[in-house]
């Protein structure tokens, strides 16, 4: 707690947040993370609608998906749905 | 109290009068699942929607779980809803009436009270209500069919009020009050839709600091119950608690306005007293005991003895002071509780009206009878002996037994 947090008379009820939790980077608590090959993606879309944070898009003047990993929780379900295991989870490597 | 509006009487049992009463208060969406004793309500209530009486949409849920899910999210988006369960269908609510007052949204709910498994019962008693009695919702409990058509009246303008702006619970007494029929004074239509009036919506600051109306809306994007944890979740309880404390002064002023305009009141609306001012004791119920023991007041009163009622109409908010003021004078408290709290010593409403009289001056002693569990029938006999013991405790300023159960077999 700080001193700039406000006292429960200055609060908007129900912990009201105007225009979504943009700023609220869920990314964080991946362990995890979805990488992808591009060789083996069919572009089928499968991943964009099962990714329960809505961070996978397709990117039409890429011709790819492209995943957002500051809200990737690395629950792995993309790589669990993709038909053509272009997905894979793994962990990220540790800097020396 | 002059009576302004034209009403007319009808024939209803207690679920039909809630029903009449959604029917008459402009409501946007009613999202119900089925269980006994409040089944009549939303049958009823659909044949509106299916005769097309009403402009309302009707939700058909897999479960209460959803059922109060739904009733949430239409409230969220600024419009009136109303849902209605009991028993174990309330149980099964649990966890969406904390969402529904954490999210302040003015849902209003009947509940006709039921007990609660296991064993199986389908039958009246309070076990269900008062399980949710720290949800956050506001409860008013009511004595027949005709109470259970106004505070449904009530209870829109209750809840939607800006300074309070939380879901508020009706509870009827399941079979004696749900399925029996009565003679229902109603309002009109009209009168009743403008007593009832539009649900206004307070303000809220945005983070970039414009103000813009509480409810969700693609033109204003806002989210409601979001993640806040350690440094902010006490702060939004405590502004629950502020809405709580509102709730009290609204009950009673919209109470007083309805009594204005119908010539029919209860009490002030969070309490009503009967036979008290002089009573040398007093007992407390919630719903339709009331009715009951108003009978059994007059018999003992008949016979020489003061007693008398005090009944408990608004259960959350609890109205401590009005308690305290009402049970001053008198030297010994019985309270008739309808539902168990396991092994707490006594029933919900005795530790609360206990609690409420510890700040009094002078105690009286207080006494808990616990009855009509699962719709067992308690008749003015049985409360006809009670009283007499009752009369014996307050001469003899001796209490016994604590807590005891009343027609139950040893
Ligand atoms: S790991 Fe989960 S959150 Fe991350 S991109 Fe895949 S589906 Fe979405
Ligand atoms: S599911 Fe697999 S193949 Fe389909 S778009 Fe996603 S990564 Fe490509």
């Amino acid at each position: 707690m700080s001193s700039k947090d406000k006292g429960w008379k200055e609060i908007a009820p129900a912990g009201v947040t105007p225009k979504s939790s943009v700023g609220f980077m869920t990314g964080d608590w991946k362990t995890y993370m979805p990488v992808r090959d591009l060789e083996k993606c069919t572009t089928c879309m499968m991943c964009v609608l099962y990714c329960p944070e809505g961070c996978i898009r397709w990117r039409p003047e890429m011709g790819k998906i492209e995943i957002d990993l500051s809200f990737c929780k690395g629950c792995g379900i993309c790589a669990n749905e993709c038909p053509t295991k272009a997905i894979t989870m793994k962990l990220p490597e540790k800097e020396e | 109290m002059k009576t302004d509006a034209k009403q007319q009487i009808m024939a209803m049992n207690g679920d039909e009068a809630v029903a009449y009463a959604v029917k008459q208060s402009n409501v946007d969406v009613v999202a119900a699942y089925p269980i006994t004793p409040q089944t009549i309500i939303v049958e009823k209530f659909s044949e509106y929607v299916a005769n097309g009486e009403v402009p309302t949409q009707f939700v058909c849920t897999e479960s209460e779980h959803s059922a109060m899910a739904a009733s949430i999210a239409a409230s969220a988006t600024g419009v009136r809803a109303f849902t209605a369960t009991a028993s174990a269908g309330l149980a099964l609510m649990h966890e969406m009436l904390f969402v529904a007052s954490g999210c302040r949204v003015p849902v209003v709910m009947a509940v006709a009270n039921r007990a609660l498994s296991a064993p199986l019962n389908i039958h009246g008693d309070h076990s269900d209500a008062m399980a949710e009695r720290d949800s956050g919702w506001i409860q008013i409990f009511v004595e027949n069919a005709q109470e259970a058509y106004d505070s449904i009246i009530q209870a829109f303008r209750i809840a939607e009020s800006k300074n309070v702006s939380l879901p508020i619970l009706v509870g009827l007494d399941g079979f004696t009050l749900s399925h029996t029929l009565e003679n229902v004074t109603t309002l009109v239509d009209d009168v009743a839709k403008e007593f009832v009036g539009e649900r206004e919506l307070p303000l809220v600051q945005t983070h970039e600091g414009k103000s813009a109306p509480f409810k969700l809306d693609p033109k204003n994007p806002m989210t409601m119950g979001p993640i806040a944890l350690q440094n902010y979740y006490f702060e939004f309880k405590r502004q629950q608690e502020e809405g709580m404390k509102n709730a009290l002064s609204v009950i009673e002023k919209v109470h007083a306005e309805y009594a204005e305009l119908t010539g029919r009141s209860y009490g002030n609306g969070l309490i009503e007293k009967y036979q008290l001012d002089d009573a040398e004791f007093a007992v407390v119920c919630v719903g339709s005991t009331a009715g009951t023991l108003k009978t059994v007041v007059d018999e003992i009163r008949a016979e020489g003895i003061k007693v008398g009622l005090l009944k408990l109409r608004t259960f959350r908010p609890f109205p401590v002071q009005e308690i305290q003021k009402a049970l001053a004078e008198v030297s010994l408290v019985a309270v008739f509780d309808k539902s168990m709290s396991f092994g707490g010593n006594g029933g919900a409403v005795f530790h609360e009206v206990r609690h409420a009289l510890y700040d009094n001056a002078a105690h009286p002693l207080i006494v808990d009878y616990v009855y009509g569990l699962g719709g067992r029938d308690t008749n003015p006999k049985e409360f006809k002996k009670i009283f007499h013991e009752l009369h014996q405790i307050a001469r003899s300023k001796r209490v016994e037994k604590l807590v005891s159960y009343i027609g139950l077999r040893e």
